[in-house]
Parts: structure tokens; sequence; C-alpha cells
């Protein structure tokens, strides 16, 4: 038993890919175990390993952890990622909240059939640009620190990173009313964890390809 | 100047309603500014009082507080019903997710078109009997005791008898094969300040019915 986590989903970003990123910035080494084809998921399944037959799932600490958040829960919580105090947690729980929602937003294009990429595709640039990058834009200047919380690294700092270069990927100058949050990339991009994730041959994964899409939608369907 | 939690948000369940449920079971006095046209969605986003322009937005402590689940980490958290430790928390974190899918599924249901209706209520009582509470049996089982993560009250408890209730307004008899689930309705209903919540005239709020649907309509322009 090798003691490393060991994450269970298909060899892409999805929704485990928030949780790469948290082990990766607090530099915690982890495993993969790749879900293929269906038979994988279905035996992962039949194997009572999967507390609602859904996958993320990671083995961390003795347990089988689903659910996204749970698991981005406990890493942050482990790697005090999550502030120091209740009203911090509050503060991060709404930033990665909206994150989240976004991320929904992002995650999904790439799974759409060609007709509804379109729309979508405006209704997801909107958001980012008028929604959600104004907010953190807006903390930064307000409080004028590195980070976005308690000056001090949190999981808000990875998951907004991991956002905006999520964003830029389909807009390269999206961040181009947004001064500071073109430094705070630079500075947290910087961080050595971080920085050697975001070299090639790291665990991060690339976004997905549309010839992969067919694949990953036979896993689950 | 502390004052009552004020949620802000329509007079109907939606996101909010698990709020009033945790806020109700830690006995935590509350007031309800309600959102009944397009034009008090408006003003809320053109005060600035809305972080991402959406609500459920609480007024707590200081704070106006935005995202369902940040709003309910925080009041767990605060009145002690998010375990009381790490590994606790992640179990509770794990069964509230479960419990926030099975209810979202219940939420979106009025709102889908009328040729999906009755696929989706199908489909939404074999998740609840297939996925969902199996787990929950299976969890009180093992452990035999009253609450689902700890030995005391948290926030899991609070949620699944709500989604409990939730699913028996859709199938009355869909606990029939789950004799703990059965016992642990009785037992969660009858903590004061649930029984309290539970009777006429509490700020609990009723199901959506069609006419409710077209005015949540109107407001989100959905």
């Amino acid at each position: 038993m090798s003691g490393k986590p060991r994450l269970h989903y298909y060899n892409g970003r999805g929704r485990m890919e928030t949780i790469r990123w948290l082990l990766a910035a607090a530099g915690v080494e982890f495993e993969e175990s790749y879900l293929e084809k269906k038979e994988d998921l279905t035996k992962l399944q039949k194997d009572g390993s999967l507390l609602f037959q859904q996958v993320p799932m990671v083995e961390i600490d003795g347990m089988k952890l689903v659910q996204t958040r749970a698991i981005a829960n406990y890493i942050a919580t482990k790697y005090n990622l999550y502030g120091k105090d209740l009203k911090e947690r509050a503060l991060i729980d709404m930033y990665v909240e909206g994150m989240f929602d976004l991320n929904e937003l992002l995650m999904k294009h790439g799974y759409l059939p060609a007709n509804e990429k379109e729309q979508h595709f405006a209704n997801m640039m909107d958001k980012t640009e008028n929604r959600y990058f104004p907010v953190f834009e807006k903390v930064l200047k307000d409080h004028g620190k590195d980070f976005l919380v308690g000056n001090q690294l949190s999981r808000a700092d990875i998951q907004l990173l991991e956002i905006i270069l999520m964003a830029e990927e389909w807009k390269p100058d999206v961040l181009a009313k947004f001064p500071l949050l073109q430094s705070f990339k630079a500075r947290i991009s910087n961080i050595p964890t971080i920085k050697k994730f975001l070299q090639p041959g790291s665990q991060r994964k690339p976004l997905v390809r549309e010839e992969e899409v067919p694949k990953v939608i036979k896993i689950f369907y | 100047m502390a004052g009552k939690p004020k949620l802000h948000y329509t007079k109907g369940r939606g996101k909010m309603e698990s709020i009033r449920w945790l806020l109700a079971a830690a006995g935590v006095e509350f007031e309800e500014e309600f959102i009944e046209t397009k034009e008090d969605l408006e003003k809320l986003r053109n005060d600035g009082v809305l972080l991402f322009q959406q609500v459920p937005m609480v007024e707590i402590d200081g704070m106006r507080m935005v995202q369902t689940r940040a709003i309910l980490s925080y009041i767990a958290a605060k009145y002690n019903l998010y375990g009381k430790d790490l590994k606790e928390r992640a179990w509770i974190d794990m069964y509230v997710e479960g419990t926030t899918d099975l209810m979202g599924m219940i939420m979106y249901h009025p709102f889908q078109p009328a040729d999906t209706k009755e696929k989706n209520l199908a489909l939404i009582i074999e998740r609840a009997t297939t996925r969902y509470f199996p787990v929950y049996e299976k969890a009180l089982k093992d452990h035999g005791q009253d609450y689902l993560v700890g030995n005391k009250l948290s926030w899991a408890d609070v949620h699944l008898l709500e989604a409990i209730l939730m699913v028996e307004e859709c199938k009355a008899d869909v606990l029939s094969a789950f004799p703990l689930l059965q016992a642990f309705k009785g037992r969660i209903s009858n903590i004061p300040t649930i029984k309290k919540f539970l009777q006429p005239g509490s700020q609990r709020k009723p199901p959506t019915d069609e006419k409710f649907v077209a005015v949540v309509r109107k407001i989100f322009n959905i």
C-alpha cells in the first residue's frame, strides 16, 4: 500500500480536475486509475466502492471519498487551504461555489453537440466576463493583497487560477479588462508546486478533444 | 447589532428551503424578505448585494452570504451540526451531497416540459429507492445508532429528513422497503425544533404548484 491518494476517473478533466489541482498545489503526490470503458465503471459499482455509484472517487486516508465537493473540502482542510476560521471559510466557500458554477459551464462546452456550441459559448463567456471575473478582480482591488482570502494561499486562489486558464483556452484575451487578475495569474502560477503542475508531463489533463467525446459518453451512458 | 438572519428568496422552496430547515433545526429564528416580481430581483442586483447576481442570499453575522452550500456550511459549523473532526465532516459532506442531488431532481421537476414529466418522476423514484435511500439505510444499519454520523444530530440528518419528506410527497409509500429510515424519520421529526418546523404556521414552504412555476419563471426569466 503506497499511502498516496488514488483517484478514480476517466483520463480527462471533468469533475476530477479541481481535485488534481488542489492535491498538486498542496504538494501531495497521487496515483490515478482510469476508467476507459463502461465495464470499468460497472466493476467499481459492483465492488461497492462508489457510495452513490458515481465517480469522482478518491481513496485517501483509509476512506473512499466521493462527491467532488466532499473530496475538495477534505483535501483543503487537511492541507490548510481553507482559511483560519469560520468567517474566512465562509468567504472561501462563496468564492469557490461561484467558481464551481463557472467550471460547470466551461467544462460542459467540449461535450456539447455542434449545434448547441455557439449559443453556449456566448453564454459562458458572458458569465465569465460579466458575472464572475469582475467579482474576483474587485476582491483583489478592495484589499490589495496577494491572495483572495486571509492574506494566505487557499483553495480559492488555486481554483481561481484553474478557472482563469480554462477560460483563456476559449478566449485568450479574456483577462484584458482585469489587470489584477493578470498579475494574480502570474503570481499564483509561480508558486513552486503549482509551477510544477503547469509543466508538461504533470498529471494536469488537457482540454477534451472532440474525437474523445463519444468514448467518454459511452462510459457513463 | 447581531439581529436575526434575514433570507432573501421567493416564497417557494427552491434552493432556500434547506437553509430554512437547517436554521429551524438549530433553533435559530430568522426573517424573510420575499422576491415577488422581476423588479424585486433587479433591485437586489442594482443595490449590489448579490455577489454573483443570484439568490439565495442570507444576511447573517454582518455578511451577505450567497451560494447555497456556503450558507449551509456556515450555519452547520456555527451551530455544531458539522461533526467533531475532519473525518466526520467528510462523511457529512458526502451524505449531504447525495441528498442535494436527490432534492435537486425534485426541485426541477415542476419546471420540466409536460411530455417528460412522467418519465422524470419515475427517474426520481428510481434514484431515491435504488441509489440514495439504500445508502442511508445501510449507514444506520451498520452502526446501529440514531444519527447518521458521530452518534449526534448533524446537518446530514436534517437534510435527509427533508429529502425523505420531499420524496414522500411524490410517492407516499416510498419508504416501504426501508425500515430504519422509517424509524429515523419518526425520530428526527420528533426533535422539538424540527417538530415545531413541521407544524402548520411555520416558515416551511409548500411544494411548488403550476401557478407558482409561472411566477418563478417570470422572476428569473427562465
